[in-house]
């Protein structure tokens, strides 16, 4: 925010040479109706996650043995699972994994990238096509068997989590801030901040980057839902957030072995990972209309 | 065109070997060896099997070897299967998940396109509301989800598939798996295909056309349809990426001895295999990254593959 700040004292102009200033975005974002119901969806679902656990009397942790398998009741509104132990409160927990995946993961792509993106773009010349020849390599690689490899050898985890998805997949983002950063560079105000004998690293991170902001949020903000789907994906497969603690998709996984005989299991994991996801989509959607209404879909 | 052939060529040759060098050290990092470190075999025996495995030598000349080896296109042999070298256990679990994405992706361009014109042509109007609407739940619904609530729905309530069954791949045995792949690139083919559609509909030219007198049917198939699929062939790439991770959850839902249960299953104990499957499946991909590519280039005149970009 202070860096914001900082832009529109030194490029008193931005709001007149953007395309869009924020307000207009705002209000175009605001008639869209598929991303209002998202955005309220995803502050309900928010809520419930962060303030579930305290309302909640269960802990996502404590079993009780003799409660092995409920059936939904008024005490366990979603049942109980093979050790006893409260599925809706394992639920919010798992909404909450998803959520904090979903925000740490994509903002260390987003600095990884943003960075990457940036040097790349500010210097240009070999260091850029060098720097963007590495990263159409990389690009061809699934990055999922990458992630998949790293949780394997780093162990499960919520740290490991982030880290692996967070150093992974970042390449879009780097390209995206670069192609700004090729076109900001050339803007007066960069001439001046190096005229006043600015570093290149300063330049970079405080008068180029917070000016891709906009772009980088919408960017950003796409990534989130893919984030939160490779965690849960990771969990269901076996390799991400281990037991105790629940993960949207390892509660699906778990109710996959006990299908038969207790299919109320699978209720909870599978409408809140998939209404966090449709949320996620609806604000996407609406973001990207909002931005560019020419890739209106 | 050639030179444009060749630097791509290379660049895939590039990224291959960096999967391949990657792969290698993440895969020398997983504990665990050819033999149970808890009850090892006698000397003479573990060392023959490290000489087997070249464990005996440097990492750095392991290494090489390996990557000598991959040029051959032999991958080594497996730990857990000892003797079977590893591109035979691919090529015998290939084939299930072969025909369950190739399934799957015409499931997906089947129903998607027709879907995604008709929305188009009804825009704004119920057909189209509903159509996205199903596209939207469609791409939000993890591919995981959808295969659990399917099984649970036509196979344990309903009894209408089984599932499990080895003899010979049946229609009746795939479908459910088939529908669970091809879900998600189901409704993202019909949202493209619409946003496609809608985009070509205003230009100028269909207008023209439709001045002209020409009837409304050709103007769509003719006019609108042909040039409104060109984008959706960029889109084949990530369908086949998503067609592939969702291997993994699908085969593993239904029991399918296929790839991407066997790499999920080898990322615990054997590396040889979880190299020799990344590679395949990357060579898979950027094979067909690079082959959409090309036919993007032979089915749109405007593009000349290997143009240089004029200089400003």
């Amino acid at each position: 925010m202070e860096a914001r700040g900082k832009e529109r004292v030194i490029n008193p102009k931005s709001k007149i040479q953007n395309p869009k200033s924020r307000s207009v975005v705002w209000r175009q974002f605001r008639r869209n109706r598929g991303a209002l119901i998202g955005m309220i969806l995803l502050c309900a679902i928010g809520g419930a996650a962060l303030a579930g656990p305290f309302a909640w009397p269960f802990d996502y942790w404590r079993g009780d043995l003799r409660q092995q398998f409920l059936a939904p009741g008024a005490m366990h509104w979603l049942g109980t699972d093979e050790f006893g132990r409260d599925q809706l409160a394992r639920v919010l927990y798992g909404l909450r994994v998803s959520l904090l995946v979903g925000l740490v993961a994509a903002a260390i792509n987003v600095l990884i990238g943003s960075l990457y993106g940036g040097v790349s773009g500010y210097f240009g010349g070999r260091t850029d096509d060098l720097m963007m020849r590495v990263v159409e390599v990389f690009y061809g690689i699934p990055m999922l068997l990458v992630v998949m490899l790293l949780m394997t050898v780093l162990g499960r985890g919520l740290l490991n989590v982030f880290v692996a998805i967070g150093l992974v997949y970042w390449l879009g983002m780097a390209r995206i801030v670069r192609g700004q950063v090729l076109s900001l560079k050339e803007r007066d105000y960069v001439e001046a901040a190096r005229a006043l004998g600015a570093s290149s690293g300063r330049i970079i991170v405080r008068h180029l980057l917070p000016n891709t902001l906009g772009v980088v949020i919408i960017a950003g903000t796409l990534r989130i839902p893919e984030a939160i789907f490779i965690e849960a994906f990771l969990s269901f497969v076996g390799l991400g957030i281990a037991e105790p603690r629940a993960s949207l998709g390892s509660l699906v996984a778990g109710s996959l072995g006990n299908l038969e005989m207790q299919p109320w299991l699978l209720l909870g994991p599978s409408v809140a990972i998939s209404s966090l996801m449709l949320a996620f989509n609806f604000v996407g959607d609406g973001l990207r209309d909002a931005f560019d209404p020419q890739m209106r879909t | 065109m050639l030179r444009y052939l060749l630097s791509r060529i290379l660049q895939c040759l590039a990224t291959l070997w960096v999967i391949a060098t990657v792969t290698f050290f993440l895969s020398k990092l997983i504990p665990g060896g050819p033999y149970d470190p808890d009850k090892p075999p006698p000397k003479e025996v573990r060392d023959k099997i490290d000489a087997y495995y070249h464990l005996d030598r440097p990492v750095v000349v392991q290494y090489v070897h390996c990557m000598g080896r991959m040029a051959r296109l032999d991958l080594g042999p497996s730990y857990r299967f000892l003797d079977q070298p590893v591109q035979r256990l691919i090529l015998r679990h290939f084939p299930p998940s072969a025909v369950l994405g190739l399934l799957a992706l015409a499931i997906a361009l089947a129903l998607g396109v027709p879907l995604g014109v008709y929305a188009a042509l009804r825009q704004n109007r119920l057909g189209d509301w509903g159509t996205l609407a199903l596209a939207i739940v469609g791409v939000s619904v993890p591919n995981f989800v959808l295969g659990t609530v399917l099984l649970y729905v036509f196979v344990y309530r309903l009894g209408w598939f089984e599932i499990g069954v080895v003899e010979g791949p049946r229609l009746t045995t795939l479908l459910l798996p088939a529908v669970t792949l091809g879900g998600f690139s189901l409704a993202f083919v019909t949202r493209m295909t619409r946003a496609s559609m809608i985009e070509v509909l205003r230009q100028d030219y269909v207008r023209t056309a439709r001045a002209k007198g020409v009837s409304r049917r050709r103007v769509v198939w003719l006019h609108t349809f042909r040039n409104a699929m060109l984008p959706i062939l960029t889109y084949l790439g990530p369908l086949a990426a998503a067609l592939l991770t969702g291997s993994f959850v699908v085969e593993h839902i239904f029991h399918i001895p296929g790839l991407g249960e066997f790499f999920v299953q080898s990322l615990n104990d054997d590396p040889p295999a979880i190299l020799g499957v990344a590679l395949f499946y990357s060579a898979l991909l950027i094979l067909f990254n690079l082959a959409v590519d090309l036919l993007y280039g032979l089915a749109d005149p405007r593009i000349a593959i290997g143009a240089q970009p004029k200089e400003k």
